[in-house]
């Protein structure tokens, strides 16, 4: 909503020194967001004159037309003025900027030569002036505006402020002058004389023809309907300057003058108003629900398919307008348009809302109506609408009719003491009385409590904690105290918050960047990770309404996404990385063609909030890491060092580590990896994730560097199995003994296999095994290596004899041969 | 070496007088002092403290001395001989010390050249930034509180008293999933954890939510598609807008340091009434840009305030929702955009850093923003 400051003053009585910031500043302490305050031709210096075209020369030697003017700008010669324009006429009232003005953006006019003449100032159109965005031509003034020679500032408002505000959903109210002005003469705590109740000037009807006739078939959609006539309207009359500039600095065009005074009053007092050419109705004008399979033309040309869901007004031919919102095409006031039907009502704004969504449409009107309009308004807006077009259009009026249903009781009870009790502060029944009747509340005391009923302009205020609002909000919330309130001892982090942050820092201190990249995906992206089609990560909810329809998809795997920031910092000279992401993957269906929907005036039943917890795809969060190039780089003493799939296992480990977990790793054969240098993470029999050297297919689809390795971990499933608490070692304190073992097994034959049989062989006393050394050549036959393990071995309760350490030893040898394991 | 003196022998031995003693300790310190090594040094030690230096020589001689004359020669020598050894110590040690400075000497490097490091990592700062504002919260008493980022349409609108069909839906561009009927959207905003937190939770309820939200926003210098929140929630009885005022001073004080103004300003959201938005006075002009075009602020857009976050007592219509006594309890809640608190706190001017996963980026904040 944008008002200019001399509006504002027209309604209000604010003292001169206040300047439009003063007046933003007392706005947004009571709650109207004003976003900015513009000043009306700021940059204009020097003055702009009145100046009326004597005679006009076309020039048509230059590739475009050119006019050569004589300007009378009341200086006895009239000045000769090179204009491109061809809006105007001889005779017609402009506006001049005489040489030494300058124009906003710094341009000063100067006599200058163009076109073969010496044009001696600028004929001006409001664009150059800094007024507003019109550029369709130059300004031409009503005739008699002014002299020529007057000071054309004054005229077009120069000067003038303007606010911008941003009106929240409940302050429909606000969108006009008449709001605007009741919350600034509030602000300054100075009296206010309402438009609405200003005496009616509007001459009795004629009676030389009945007024249009009208009806409302749905009184629950639209309540109030009425229509006046007016007829023998001059479509030539001008639209007075005053008002022009009033609708200019609203942010809307003048387009006529019938068209203008509804917008006008539409900003002046709330009431979107329509205007019918009367000539093209076709008996009673009614409102009711489309019927199936009709269509409707609107006035911005768009043939719209029309819903049993959609309010029309309609005639004797069917649809002419979709209620408080755009009219129809057939009946649309033109330029020869003498006689109109002036429409204002009410609308019930959910039915404005949705109509306005489902055509995708949003007019001035129906942005008022959505809010929720004052519902008495109508017949008075088109009171003062029609006084406009007799005034200034010369129309005869014709009379109303009108239909309204009764309006419901809307009474409210408040505690006289709630607002103190909300807000924490004092404040008094009397002022809690005083700032509700400011509103246009009526405040009726009984007792403890106030009746209040809300003026027809607040269909806002339905329940007590509304009127709290609007008690404190105009007593200050600047005045209220600051308070600390005692929240009962807490629980701090939860386990699974702890080791989330755990993971975290561990991850950044192996130094990897953490990255939070957008959880969208696409279908050619798993195709790119070369999953199978019946992978169920391919089975992620998708987005109907996606950024972008080249990733409609949420993420089932975090690598994808880790993947596109590994290649957006490649491209920008980074080879060597170590990124990490932790976060929601979606997996699963989400949603239903027929979703429950409990109701919100108790709490929903289990059952029903289990359903909706039904609808929601599966959500674990996942950790995973990109590693690419080298992980020490070259030096004058080393040759560096690259990543492998080793550094992803090792992560994978130290995550399980961190958690408190342990992962069984076997040989993995998850697509998205090098078929031979994927781990699989195995946690109490459900494989967790996948760890080691990405699938050259992958590395080349993501145009990353040769043997990129990567992880992906499911951190839900290992916080899950994460102990809670973390029992005391027992450790024994005798001597330890160590023994190396080498053992040569087949190729195929894993380390951990081996390891494991080396575990169950050894037995009891064995305190930990490490594999040392992997040796394959000469030294072993073809198609087997050796592996070199140091056993070390303790017992609980004395020193080993060299008896028992044998022993376990070949316990442990024994139980590796099963897997062909001879020692070497 | 000769027999003891069993026998009374007068003969004077000449090598054992004063004078012929004090030429050789004389002769002896020549020698250390020349040791320019301790090779040099040993060979003085070989000569004059060795057993067949002069003095160990003198000092065999003492047993064919008179017994009279035994104890004043004994005493002489060694002394001397002490004289000597004290001396060789001496010089030892100054040459040791010598030695071992010219080692370290020699194993000097060129400590400028560049060091072998492991690429530092980092945490992303608006994840140690939620942690940070969810900390001054836990140790206020407050619990951190979770939800799916899909979520259900009645928890992020319904039950927040936003109907379907009110334009308050249009205010935030929402991501449906599957379908626009489906029942199912990305939350766009922490506000349906309230929802959980109010179903799932014993009364009284002090929560803090971190978390991620999405909006239909393209993405540029101001705007993400995808950004976080932490919402704050407290239902107890008697609690006031006074005691919201208060929890934001408090966390604004935690965040941006002491004297910090922070202002309310009447709003609306539908999940409260009443409702406000929560400034802070730019801290970088301090409100000295507005209104004065030869001073504008970039940060504040020189309107002297910056928004932080919206804010509001619980609307009764949400605690009817999820069947909390509204005669009885009242609650109040706000969210604070987390992008916001770390373009004004840490002095980021592009949204896009936040998003992209520029390894530049996190890596300067470490692990902690």
């Amino acid at each position: 909503m944008r008002i200019s400051l001399s509006w504002i003053r027209d309604l209000v009585d604010i003292a001169h020194d206040q300047t439009g910031r003063d007046v933003a500043e007392r706005l947004i302490n009571a709650g109207l967001e004003v976003e900015t305050v513009d000043t009306v031709g700021a940059g204009l210096i020097g003055p702009i004159v009145v100046g009326k075209v004597v005679q006009i020369e076309e020039l048509t030697e230059f590739k475009k037309p050119i006019r050569w003017c004589q300007v009378d700008t009341g200086e006895g010669q009239p000045r000769g003025i090179i204009c491109g324009a061809r809006n105007f006429v001889e005779g017609d009232l402009v506006v001049v900027a005489p040489p030494g003005t300058t124009l906003p953006g710094d341009f000063t006019i100067s006599a200058r030569e163009t076109y073969g003449h010496t044009s001696d100032g600028m004929i001006c159109s409001e664009r150059e002036l800094g007024l507003g965005d019109d550029h369709g031509g130059i300004i031409v003034l009503p005739p008699a505006t002014a002299e020529p020679g007057a000071d054309a500032t004054s005229i077009l408002g120069v000067g003038d402020e303007v606010l911008d505000i941003a009106i929240t959903p409940d302050r429909g109210y606000a969108l006009s002058a008449r709001g605007i002005a009741r919350e600034v003469a509030i602000a300054y705590d100075l009296s206010f004389q309402d438009l609405v109740d200003r005496p009616e000037t509007l001459p009795a009807p004629a009676d030389d023809r009945a007024p249009a006739h009208c009806a409302s078939d749905d009184l629950e959609a639209c309540p109030l309907f009425t229509l006046r006539t007016i007829t023998g309207i001059d479509p030539q009359a001008p639209t007075p300057q005053w008002m022009k500039n009033r609708l200019r600095d609203s942010g809307m065009r003048s387009v006529s003058l019938a068209v203008d005074i509804t917008n006008y009053v539409m900003v002046e007092l709330g009431q979107p108003l329509h205007a019918f050419d009367l000539g093209a109705l076709q008996g009673t004008v009614r409102v009711d629900r489309a019927k199936p399979g009709e269509t409707l033309e609107t006035i911005d040309h768009v043939r719209r398919e029309l819903t049993s869901d959609d309010l029309t007004i309609r005639d004797d031919r069917g649809p002419i307008g979709l209620a408080g919102t755009m009219g129809g095409l057939e009946t649309e006031i033109g330029d020869d348009t003498v006689n109109v039907a002036l429409e204002a009502a009410f609308f019930a704004p959910d039915i404005v809302a949705r109509m306005g969504r489902r055509h995708r449409l949003t007019s001035e009107a129906s942005r008022r109506f959505e809010r929720g309009i004052d519902r008495a308004l109508a017949p008075v807006a088109s009171a003062r609408a029609t006084e406009l077009l007799v005034e200034l259009a010369g129309g005869t009026y014709q009379g109303m009719t009108a239909v309204e249903a009764p309006m419901s009781d809307r009474a409210i009870t408040l505690a006289q003491d709630l607002p103190a009790q909300v807000a924490g502060m004092d404040i008094g029944a009397a002022t809690t009385k005083g700032k509700l009747e400011a509103i246009g509340c009526t405040v009726e005391a009984k007792d403890e409590t106030f009746t209040v009923t809300p003026p027809t302009w607040r269909p806002d205020l339905t329940d007590p904690a509304d009127l709290v609002e609007e008690v404190v909000r105009l007593v200050g919330y600047a005045n209220l105290p600051s308070t600390l309130p005692t929240a009962p001892a807490g629980h701090g982090l939860t386990h699974a918050q702890r080791l989330r942050r755990r993971i975290g820092t561990l991850l950044a201190a192996r130094g990897m960047s953490e990255v939070l990249s957008y959880p969208f995906t696409s279908d050619a992206e798993s195709d790119a990770l070369r999953w199978s089609d019946d992978d169920p990560r391919r089975t992620s909810p998708s987005l109907a309404n996606p950024l972008s329809d080249e990733q409609p998809k949420l993420r089932s795997a975090i690598v994808p996404t880790l993947l596109a920031a590994a290649q957006r910092n490649i491209g920008r000279g980074f080879d060597d990385l170590a990124l990490f992401e932790m976060g929601s993957v979606f997996l699963g269906s989400a949603g239903s063609p027929n979703p429950p929907r409990p109701g919100v005036d108790a709490r929903p039943s289990d059952d029903d909030w289990a359903a909706l917890q039904e609808l929601l795809p599966q959500q674990p969060m996942h950790v995973a890491a990109v590693w690419t190039g080298k992980r020490a780089l070259k030096t004058w003493h080393s040759d560096g060092e690259a990543f492998t799939w080793a550094d992803a296992l090792a992560t994978a480990l130290d995550v399980a580590d961190g958690v408190g977990v342990h992962l069984r790793v076997e040989s993995g054969s998850d697509p998205t990896f090098h078929p031979g240098r994927c781990a699989r993470l195995t946690l109490a029999d459900a494989v967790v994730g996948h760890a080691g050297e990405l699938h050259p297919g992958v590395i080349e689809a993501w145009g990353l560097p040769a043997r990129a390795c990567a992880v992906e971990l499911d951190i839900s499933a290992l916080i899950a199995q994460a102990p809670e608490v973390q029992v005391a070692p027992d450790f024994s304190t005798h001597p330890v003994a160590k023994e190396d073992i080498a053992l040569v097994v087949a190729s195929e034959v894993t380390a951990a296999d081996l390891e494991q049989a080396i575990r169950v062989g050894a037995g009891e006393l064995l305190e930990d095994v490490t594999l040392f050394d992997v040796y394959t050549g000469d030294q072993v036959p073809e198609g087997h290596k050796s592996l070199a393990f140091a056993l070390r071995f303790r017992a609980r309760d004395h020193t080993l004899s060299a008896d028992e350490i044998a022993a376990a030893r070949q316990g442990a040898i024994d139980a590796a041969s099963t897997l062909g394991a001879r020692l070497r | 070496m000769s027999g003891p003196n069993t026998e009374f022998d007068p003969k004077q031995v000449a090598s054992l007088d004063a004078e012929a003693i004090d030429a050789m300790v004389a002769s002896a310190m020549v020698a250390i002092e020349a040791a320019g090594d301790l090779d040099e040094l040993k060979a003085a030690r070989l000569a004059h403290s060795g057993d067949r230096s002069p003095l160990a020589l003198a000092n065999r001689e003492i047993g064919a001395l008179p017994p009279a004359a035994k104890a004043e020669a004994g005493k002489r020598v060694g002394q001397a001989r002490g004289r000597v050894k004290t001396a060789l110590e001496a010089r030892e040690e100054v040459l040791v010390a010598a030695r071992d400075a010219q080692v370290l000497q020699a194993e000097s490097v060129d400590v400028t050249l560049p060091v072998q490091r492991t690429p530092i990592g980092g945490r992303h700062p608006l994840t140690t930034l939620m942690e940070r504002m969810a900390d001054v919260f836990i140790s206020m008493g407050y619990d951190i509180a979770e939800g799916p980022e899909a979520e259900a349409e009645w928890a992020n609108f319904d039950a927040l008293n936003v109907p379907p069909d009110h334009p308050a839906r249009t205010m935030q561009d929402t991501f449906y999933v599957e379908s626009p009927d489906s029942g199912v959207v990305l939350r766009t905003q922490t506000s349906p954890i309230q929802i959980r937190a109010m179903l799932e939770r014993e009364l009284p309820i002090y929560v803090v939510a971190p978390g991620r939200v999405y909006r239909t926003d393209e993405l540029d210098a101001t705007h993400t598609p995808v950004f976080h929140q932490i919402e704050g929630l407290a239902v107890d009885e008697g609690l006031t807008m006074a005691d919201l005022k208060g929890t934001l001073d408090h966390l604004a004080t935690q965040m941006f340091g002491e004297g910090i103004v922070t202002r309310l300003r009447p709003s609306y959201f539908p999940f409260t009434e009443p409702s406000a938005e929560v400034d802070l006075e730019c801290f970088v002009c301090r409100g000295a840009s507005v209104g004065d075009p030869t001073n504008s602020c970039r940060t504040c857009g020189s309107e002297g305030w910056i928004e932080w976050g919206g804010c509001g007592m619980v609307n009764p219509r949400v605690l009817q929702a999820v069947g909390i006594d509204t005669e009885r309890y009242r609650g109040f809640a706000f969210g604070m955009g987390i992008e916001r608190t770390l373009m004004f706190r840490n002095g980021v001017t592009d949204m896009r850093d936040m998003v992209e996963g520029d390894v530049r980026f996190t890596r300067a904040f470490g692990v902690d923003a």
